[in-house]
């Protein structure tokens, strides 16, 4: 799968793990977070996340819970962030990204990200799926990656007779499709989407969501929502985070965390039942 | 007057949907006609301002314009008495020094803005080197030749267009450094973020994603640079000097077309006077056709 990386990283040597399929192994990510801070200022506690593989996990949970704190830190891209400081391990294919040793931007290659906002490049069509390819040093034929990436998202249809015109010049739609198309063109293991539909309309939101469900055939994907339709139309297993605001501090927590329909019919914590109901003050 | 500027209201304050509006446009209500002389007037200062630049163009045109031909390209300056003639070699000297000029101000100035506007804007380097290029901005052009001249051409015991050039970089510098700087800093943050969740080094971002979002811009200013570089004259007058010959290389006294206009222009010779007219003309003409390149150039690509 690992075809166009050139050369072997210590996480792609982690990826020959063969054998049964234990419960360890169906993890993709395993996050163990003791504590995440900006500053003096700690945003998330001691939460256990596990990602589990082939599927889609969706977060969910009240604004500034620290959801997208937790899902930034599974690809360090908080680490673009100065403040930033975790505590904690995120294993990921047995090895912890928060080792000295890692490279984050190595991580990142194999931890693809889909942000709130559509964000193109200022390039065609064509060269924003390819840039992926371009910079892991992609072997194979870019062409035919491009076409598979866009059908992939569902969008080579509208775009296959303007690939080289601009990628801003899509609707806002188009452009998170495009996003997408972007970050699984490297054939990325696990896909990470902030609130991907957000800026979009209701039918383009049913498009990215259908996309999720052939997306997870290929790739592990977390998703953060505000929407509790949404998680429970695509996501396999829910993570409902809250804000702890006794001690005098707003500190985002892990609620509760297990399959979707078990979440949201018979919630174990009296917190994810009054915010499921819409009771949530 | 006033009535038809509110909405019409009952005594309670409810807005009241029975009276329709009257929502024409009314000429000779106060509001329009002020705005009406508003515009007019700024049309006036508009073309007040244009005259100088219309008349010095239609007066280059018309005194210049009539010594336009191949000779002024292929020629060299007549000395005095003589006929005819042209400064092909003035041409040349201008294209060679700017093009020095751009050789040092160009990467130093993307070098500069990409550090300031993009690599860390809030460092102490990043504050200095804006600082230099600010003051460097408000640098008088005649400073800039006589520094040059105290050390080049005072080290190296000759005029040259070596010397030309640097003088001029020295004036290109902070055009393109504080558009670049400008430039860079303006790609929106989402992008870069796009871009290290790729899994971009840092260097990648910035010469895959920040430069080509922001190279319109940057080519518009050095384009600007050029055209600011090539009308210059105070800068070359103690570095590159002038010369009657076609340049042999970098190393020695070189003509421009701005020395050449500013010599010949205070000549007693008739000759040399519509020489000088023709030169301006052409220095109008490159200059005008980097501005114009400036912003072809600096239309965004996609
Ligand atoms: N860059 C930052 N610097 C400092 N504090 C931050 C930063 N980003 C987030 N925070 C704080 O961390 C907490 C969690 O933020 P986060 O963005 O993870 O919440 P969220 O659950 O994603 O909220 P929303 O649903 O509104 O997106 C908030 O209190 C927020 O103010
Ligand atoms: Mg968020």
């Amino acid at each position: 799968m690992k075809n166009n990386m050139t050369k072997t990283t210590p996480l792609d040597a982690m990826e020959q793990t063969t054998g049964v399929p234990t419960e360890e192994n169906q993890i993709a990510i395993d996050a163990n977070i003791e504590a995440i801070y900006y500053g003096k200022f700690r945003a998330v506690r001691q939460s256990h996340v596990p990602i589990r593989k082939g599927e889609i996990t969706g977060f969910i949970g009240p604004s500034g819970c620290g959801k997208s704190t937790v899902l930034r830190s599974l690809n360090r891209m908080n680490d673009l962030i100065p403040t930033f400081k975790m505590k904690g391990h995120v294993h990921f294919m047995g090895q912890d990204i928060y080792d000295p040793a890692i490279d984050p931007v190595v991580v990142r290659r194999h931890i693809g990200m889909v942000f709130q906002q559509p964000n193109p490049f200022a390039m065609s069509i064509y060269d924003n799926v390819a840039f992926g390819l371009k910079i892991n040093r992609f072997k194979g034929d870019v062409n035919q990656r491009v076409e598979e990436a866009l059908r992939e998202a569902a969008l080579w249809d509208e775009v296959k007779d303007k690939l080289h015109s601009s990628g801003l010049a899509l609707s806002g739609g188009q452009q998170q499709r495009l996003c997408i198309a972007r970050a699984i063109a490297p054939n990325p293991t696990v896909l990470l989407m902030d609130e991907p539909c957000s800026a979009l309309d209701p039918i383009a939101t049913r498009k990215v969501e259908k996309l999720m469900h052939e997306l997870k055939k290929h790739y592990t994907v977390a998703i953060v929502t505000h929407n509790m339709q949404q998680a429970q139309r695509v996501a396999d297993t829910t993570a409902f985070f809250s804000v702890d605001i006794s001690d005098g501090e707003r500190c985002g927590y892990l609620v509760e965390m297990g399959k979707t329909e078990e979440l949201f019919e018979d919630p174990k914590q009296e917190l994810t039942r009054k915010y499921i109901r819409g009771e949530f003050s | 007057m006033g009535a038809s500027e509110t909405l019409p209201m009952t005594a309670t304050g409810e807005i009241n949907a029975a009276i329709i509006p009257d929502l024409r446009r009314k000429r000779m209500e106060r509001r329009s006609f002020l705005d009406t002389l508003f515009t007019l007037g700024l049309w006036g200062i508009a073309a007040i301002g244009a005259i100088p630049l219309f008349s010095v163009l239609y007066m280059l045109i018309t005194k210049g314009g009539a010594r336009l031909s191949l000779d002024l390209f292929t020629q060299l300056p007549p000395a005095g008495f003589m006929q005819g003639g042209g400064f092909g070699n003035a041409i040349v000297g201008t294209i060679v020094m700017v093009g020095v000029a751009c050789v040092i101000a160009v990467p130093l100035g993307i070098c500069g803005g990409v550090l300031t506007g993009a690599m860390a804007p809030k460092s102490k380097t990043a504050k200095v080197v804006r600082f230099i290029g600010k003051v460097m901005s408000g640098f008088p052009s005649i400073l800039a030749g006589v520094f040059t001249y105290a050390w080049l051409v005072v080290g190296l015991k000759t005029y040259s267009a070596l010397a030309g050039g640097v003088a001029l970089s020295i004036l290109m510098l902070p055009i393109v450094l504080l558009t670049a700087e400008q430039a860079v800093a303006m790609v929106p943050k989402r992008m870069k973020d796009a871009a290290y969740g790729m899994g971009c080094t840092h260097t990648q971002v910035i010469l895959k994603v920040v430069l080509p979002a922001s190279l319109p811009s940057i080519l518009t200013g050095i384009m600007l640079g050029i055209a600011r570089a090539a009308g210059e004259s105070a800068p070359l007058l103690f570095t590159a000097l002038f010369s009657n010959y076609w340049m042999r290389g970098l190393m020695e006294p070189t003509a421009s077309l701005s020395i050449l206009i500013y010599n010949f222009s205070g000549m007693p010779f008739p000759n040399q006077i519509e020489l000088a007219w023709a030169a301006s003309l052409v220095l109008v003409l490159i200059v005008f056709t980097f501005n114009i390149l400036s912003r072809i150039l600096g239309r965004p690509k996609y």
